[in-house]
């Protein structure tokens, strides 16, 4: 095996892992906090995804500019999903919500991906800028500008998160929330703001996904149920509490996915994923990112 | 005035012989590709959801992938019956492979609460419908020989047989002594366990029989179509119609997903026509309502609606 080739999949690896654990946080964030879990958000990734790609041919915005109008887009149908939609299951309890959650999103998934399709029809789209061929060449590996600009963004995405979560009083109030919800309403914190808030960005977190596949891969109605699926794993693998936890554990699943796919058999790219949900759940069922 | 218990039970008998009648010879008077192919759906769709309903109904146990005990089956048996293999023989091992899967993907996830399981099974489901549409993307066609002794009767009564049985199995599920711990892992899990109720057993024998049923209905699906992708029945619009057809009767219910499926198999007859683009949308807003409004679904319904007219009749004598 040549070294390059091994660093060249670790390095794309790494990209795509990027990706995975922006969706992953976004998913991870609502799960925590609302305590739902909300398989709808790969079509969150992608109308991010589509919004992105309608600016981009509209105006002919760069798709990493453009997410200053993609995010807040996202943001405002995150708020209308959780007036409408989720604002009645996060009132129920346990495991109730756990299932009606799932359920609902579940529902949501098929309505949002057929009307996807009824508005955007099902061709392939893909946002090529005039810099996606180029890079930087170190060593006979190839870090292709888009792709470093991922990564870039992601990495600020999830500092920004930390920074608010930790440092500012809404993101405290979110962790408090998360924490207790009931403790939370008691010491005067508006528990209902903090759910739709936080439902919000996670759908913004999504968006951030949605345009990052837009620019990278191909976008279609029907990618949302994919990114649903990685975005689980990666939080299974990081544990289920854990928000900021889901960046490296995405991080991980994308290099351990191109690595198998380069070298074992590119077809069973997808079954990597799944087999190290399963043995995660056997093995370390709180997760690999938890102290617990 | 009220009807005895045995009288009931004697007059939902009778319901249900005169209803199997009904299905077994009205195509047959009728005798119209169109009807048979109808009847054939419901069927196929009572199957569905009857199994998905012995599992997310009875035990309370999610699945977001009953698509992939389906794809299975259809996989197996098709693959096997057109490499010449008796179709019995095809159409059980379907069944089987998909309770093996089904095993596989439940003995690690039902050892932990929440949504594991969920995740689980639409993993299973995803990941298969993506995999065998990559090794397996060629349509898979009946010989010549196969097309031209095809015959859509033998389809549908295999269909209607399958259906019978599914609904027969589930009748005696809820009469068996395992009932009683399958809903208790349903109501509150720590309670049953507490009370000595294996739950991991419970939950896995329900989900045997609903993998098993929902496999065999892949079987006949491949058995049915004269041709189609096999990655099709992996698609996730499987489970989403095992869902929607168990919530719109009542979940939990044996009659439940029998009138799901009558509904939701003519009614998208009906939509589909007219409405080709968002009839999915309906669909997947009516699924949305009914959870959060109505998670009873029509047997609820037609048990309320009972209730207010019996005890309107009530009040009206007691004024008298």
């Amino acid at each position: 095996m040549r070294i390059e080739t091994f660093l060249q999949t670790l390095v794309f690896g790494l990209f795509t892992g990027g990706i995975y654990g922006v969706a992953a946080m976004g998913l991870a964030l609502v799960f925590g906090v609302l305590k739902m879990l909300n398989i709808a958000h790969g079509e969150l990734v992608m109308l991010g995804g589509y919004v992105s790609f309608w600016v981009f041919s509209a105006f002919g915005i760069d798709p990493f500019a453009s997410l200053v109008i993609v995010i807040p887009a996202l943001f405002i149908v995150g708020l209308a999903l959780d007036r409408t939609v989720y604002r009645h299951i996060v009132r129920l309890l346990g495991e109730e919500k756990i299932k009606n959650s799932m359920l609902v999103s579940f529902g949501l998934t098929l309505v949002l991906q057929n009307l996807a399709q009824w508005l955007f029809t099902a061709d392939e789209r893909s946002i090529q800028v005039a810099y996606a061929g180029d890079g930087f060449n170190i060593y006979g590996v190839l870090l292709p500008y888009t792709r470093l600009a991922t990564l870039g963004i992601a990495l600020a995405a999830i500092l920004a998160l930390n920074y608010f979560l930790h440092k500012t009083y809404p993101g405290k109030a979110i962790l408090a929330t998360a924490e207790d919800f009931e403790s939370a309403e008691l010491a005067g914190i508006n528990i209902h703001r903090v759910y739709m808030m936080t439902f919000a960005l996670g759908a913004s977190l999504a968006a951030i996904a949605g345009t990052f596949v837009t620019v990278t891969y191909g976008l279609s109605p029907s990618i949302g149920i994919i990114w649903t699926l990685k975005a689980l794993i990666v939080i299974v693998l990081a544990g289920t509490g854990s928000i900021l936890g889901a960046f490296p554990a995405g991080i991980l699943l994308g290099v351990v996915e191109a690595l198998s796919g380069t070298f074992i058999d590119p077809s069973y790219h997808e079954v990597v994923g799944l087999v190290i949900f399963i043995l995660v759940l056997i093995v370390r069922p709180q997760g690999l990112f938890t102290r617990k | 005035m009220t009807l005895s218990k045995t009288t009931s039970r004697f007059l939902s008998i009778a319901g249900m012989i005169l209803f199997i009648v009904f299905a077994f010879y009205y195509p047959r008077y009728v005798d119209k590709q169109n009807v048979w192919n109808l009847f054939f759906l419901i069927c196929l769709q009572i199957t569905i959801g009857q199994s998905w309903n012995i599992l997310g109904g009875f035990a309370g146990q999610t699945s977001l992938g009953h698509a992939a005990f389906f794809g299975i089956g259809a996989l197996v048996t098709r693959t096997l019956w057109l490499d010449g293999q008796p179709f019995a023989i095809a159409f059980a091992l379907g069944g089987l492979v998909a309770v093996t899967f089904g095993m596989l993907i439940g003995a690690p996830t039902f050892r932990l609460r929440g949504a594991y399981f969920a995740i689980g099974t639409l993993g299973v489901a995803e990941v298969l419908r993506i995999t065998v549409s990559q090794k397996i993307p060629y349509i898979s066609t009946m010989s010549g020989a196969l097309i031209a002794s095809y015959d859509l009767s033998a389809r549908y009564h295999l269909a209607l047989g399958l259906a019978i049985v599914t609904t027969g199995v589930a009748y005696l599920l809820l009469r068996s002594p395992w009932s009683l711990g399958i809903q208790a892992v349903r109501e509150d899990e720590e309670a049953a366990q507490a009370t000595g109720v294996h739950v991991l057993r419970h939950k896995l024998l329900a989900l045997a029989l609903s993998s098993f049923f929902t496999g065999l209905a892949g079987g006949v699906f491949a058995y049915q179509q004269i041709s189609y992708y096999p990655s099709a029945p992996f698609s996730p619009i499987w489970t989403f119609d095992a869902l929607l057809i168990t919530f719109i009767g009542g979940q939990g219910t044996l009659i439940g997903p029998v009138i799901g499926a009558i509904f939701f198999v003519y009614v998208r007859d009906k939509l589909s026509v007219n409405l080709v683009d968002i009839h999915q949308v309906i669909f997947g807003v009516l699924f949305i309502l009914i959870v959060l409004v109505f998670p009873g679904g029509l047997v609820e319904a037609w048990e309320r609606l009972k209730k207010s007219l019996l005890n309107t009749k009530y009040t009206k004598v007691a004024k008298d």
